[in-house]
């Protein structure tokens, strides 16, 4: 065993690496949720992200445009899903299952020609004398943009969810879509709205793993990615300082096992290969022992005539 | 995942139905692949021999695959799935398929199955397996002296005698030219998942690595080495020539096509019987890819000419002297391993740290 080998604070730089994905997808099912709409396409959309936004990344050279175009491919196959469950009243789990089978189809057809292609490197961010200092430097001043817009946007939907009136109103929509609509709000379009975000967010988390995180095109990469996503909205509670600190155990616990492994550490490895899931469940049961519970509406359909 | 693998299965399985009625007389071929066609890996290289045999046999032959089959229940339903289609033959293309093998075969009498790496047999069960050892002997023996930490990472997928095998193949050769190199292994359980492989192979390189050996299927940890800079890597089951000529110096190739081709004519002429298939360099079934110029002369010299006496018999990957890691005898001067103990081989050499996770 040799534990100095490991570099504590390459492993905290990276743990934060192989969070944001599941961050970022988790924040945004998390807003889709509360709207009341279960939407079980996360994978579907997120690989479509990871293609659309390495194929962007490579023809234009610009990572950045890369992750626009990621948001708005995953936009743009939430569609569908919104269309299905909001307009034709279809179910919203076998809508969504389609949605992942869908995307990762299309996602194959779409990367056919970027298989082996090398993308153009997100430059991480360099913040004189801060990002030089040691231990915190390379810690928390030393990464890719797209990481702090993960931790800006968890802020963000937490203050807003908390906050405003439009998150109140989106909550509202989520717990009982009869009253929300009979006080005037209209649900179908508030619903539309936050599938939208939520398929942006997927396919910005998707497009983390091609772009950032790996960084190459291959079928399937996102390897189940979005399940993880879907299963931290819950075991979160829908609370996205809890999905944020899942995201975080879920990551730090993969790279800290791999790294223990690396270092020879005298623990079976099928435990240290468990490890992520049961810890973050554990942690994130025990936090959820209080009385939050899901969205009253979450998964039911809503049509302005029953 | 495990949803999602099966759904897709079952969509596949769907689509098999629907085409299946028109063709009686074609012979009818399945292959069940754990990952997908497109992971420029181990399964990408079983359908380049598919499409071999498509390209082989024309008209007179049907062939369908299903990717993405979880290691378990999941594949025995898609076999049987594909037996009541109408295949007469199915290749199974992964180690953790071979009870589901064992099993659906069972039920199936007359129709012919292949299973890859695996060591059970029936009637109707043939197993096909390369000696991939071979290639990562060559591997080693590069790999030891390109090394400059001496520290070489492994990313092992999951403990199996073939990838047990691996290890201790590439660690014997590295530390033949290299006394003083030193293995790290990570088991990433699992055969693909790009984002995982390329953690592991980030965690070696940070600690120490500079040259990472794969046993998992996608090409994700070549382009982490490549991220990271000052990092060798082989291809693995494929090529990979897209990483190189660094990172990837070098690579172990599985050419499957003539073995399908042979397999699938044995079935249309009715000749197919029960065999054990273990072909290495010297029949063509484990390639050593060309190895780049990131590799000095005199070393790349070398390795061909280890290559050249494993093609030709005259030395084999295992010759002893070689101890078990707990210091016992395993092979005494001059004698090499024999089949029966590679097949199932579950210790390591002398020299590697850690226990197999058992």
């Amino acid at each position: 065993m040799d534990l100095s080998a490991i570099n504590p604070v390459l492993l905290i730089a990276s743990l934060m690496v192989a969070a944001t994905p599941i961050l970022i997808a988790a924040i945004g099912e998390l807003v889709v949720e509360k709207s009341g709409v279960l939407n079980l396409g996360v994978e579907g959309m997120m690989i479509v992200g990871a293609i659309a936004g390495f194929a962007t990344a490579v023809e234009t050279g610009s990572p950045l445009l890369g992750f626009f175009a990621a948001a708005f491919a995953g936009a743009a196959l939430s569609v569908l899903f919104g269309f299905l469950t909001q307009v034709a009243q279809a179910n919203q789990v076998a809508s969504g299952l389609a949605l992942t089978l869908f995307g990762l189809g299309l996602s194959a057809l779409m990367g056919q020609s970027y298989v082996g292609v090398k993308p153009p490197q997100m430059s991480d961010i360099h913040i004189p004398v801060l990002s030089d200092l040691p231990v915190i430097g390379p810690i928390l001043f030393g990464h890719d943009i797209i990481l702090y817009f993960g931790l800006a946007l968890t802020a963000a939907v937490w203050a807003l969810l908390k906050f405003s009136r439009a998150g109140l109103v989106l909550r509202a929509v989520g717990e009982n879509h009869d009253a929300a609509h009979a006080l005037g709000y209209k649900v179908v379009r508030i619903r539309l709205m936050a599938i939208l975000f939520g398929g942006a967010c997927a396919g910005i988390g998707g497009a983390y793993i091609s772009l950032i995180r790996v960084p190459q095109w291959t079928e399937g990469m996102t390897a189940g990615v979005g399940w993880i996503a879907l299963a931290l909205v819950v075991f979160a509670s829908w609370k996205p300082w809890r999905a944020l600190l899942g995201a975080y155990l879920f990551g730090g616990v993969t790279v800290v096992q791999l790294n223990l492994q690396a270092a020879g550490v005298a623990i079976p490895v099928e435990y240290l290969a468990m490890s992520p899931y049961v810890i973050t469940i554990v942690v994130l049961v025990i936090l959820s022992a209080d009385k939050s519970s899901a969205p009253a509406a979450l998964g039911r359909n809503f049509h302005a005539s029953r | 995942m495990k949803l999602n693998t099966l759904l897709t299965s079952a969509a596949v399985a769907l689509g098999l139905a629907t085409g299946a009625l028109a063709a009686e007389d074609k012979t009818k071929v399945g292959f069940v692949y754990v990952g997908p066609v497109g992971d420029g890996g181990w399964t990408y290289e079983h359908d380049q021999g598919r499409k071999a045999v498509v390209a082989e046999f024309g008209d007179k032959v049907e062939t369908v695959y299903v990717e993405n089959v979880a290691e378990g229940p999941d594949a025995e339903r898609v076999m049987t799935q594909m037996a009541l289609e109408g295949a007469d033959l199915i290749f199974t293309t992964s180690f953790g398929y071979m009870d589901p093998t064992i099993n659906v075969a069972k039920k199936f009498p007359n129709v012919k199955f292949e299973h890859a790496t695996g060591y059970k047999r029936a009637d109707n069960v043939s197993t096909y397996s390369a000696r991939f050892y071979e290639g990562r002997a060559v591997q080693g023996h590069i790999a030891g002296q390109m090394t400059e930490s001496n520290i070489i990472g492994y990313i092992g997928s999951y403990p199996i005698p073939e990838v047990i095998r691996g290890i201790n193949s590439a660690y014997l050769h590295a530390k033949e030219v290299n006394p003083d190199v030193e293995f790290k292994i990570v088991w990433a359980f699992t055969w693909f998942d790009p984002a995982k492989e390329a953690d592991a192979a980030k965690v070696l390189i940070e600690q120490g690595a500079d040259v990472i050996l794969q046993h998992t299927d996608s090409t994700a940890p070549q382009a982490a080495a490549q991220a990271a800079g000052d990092v060798i890597t082989f291809g693995q089951a494929s090529d990979m020539a897209e990483y190189g000529p660094k990172p990837r110096v070098s690579s172990i190739i599985d050419d499957w096509a003539p073995y399908y081709i042979a397999r699938t004519q044995a079935v249309m002429d009715g000749t197919w019987s029960t065999s054990d298939t273990w072909n290495g360099i010297g029949a063509g079934m484990v390639k050593i890819g060309e190895i780049s110029d990131a590799v000095p002369a005199e070393i790349k010299a070398s390795a061909l000419a280890l290559k050249a006496s494993l093609a030709d018999g005259s030395y084999h990957a295992f010759t002893g002297p070689i101890k078990k890691q707990d210091g016992s005898d395993w092979l005494a001067a001059g004698e090499t391993a024999d089949d029966g103990t590679l097949a199932g081989m579950n210790f390591y050499v002398e020299g590697l740290d850690g226990d197999i996770p058992q």
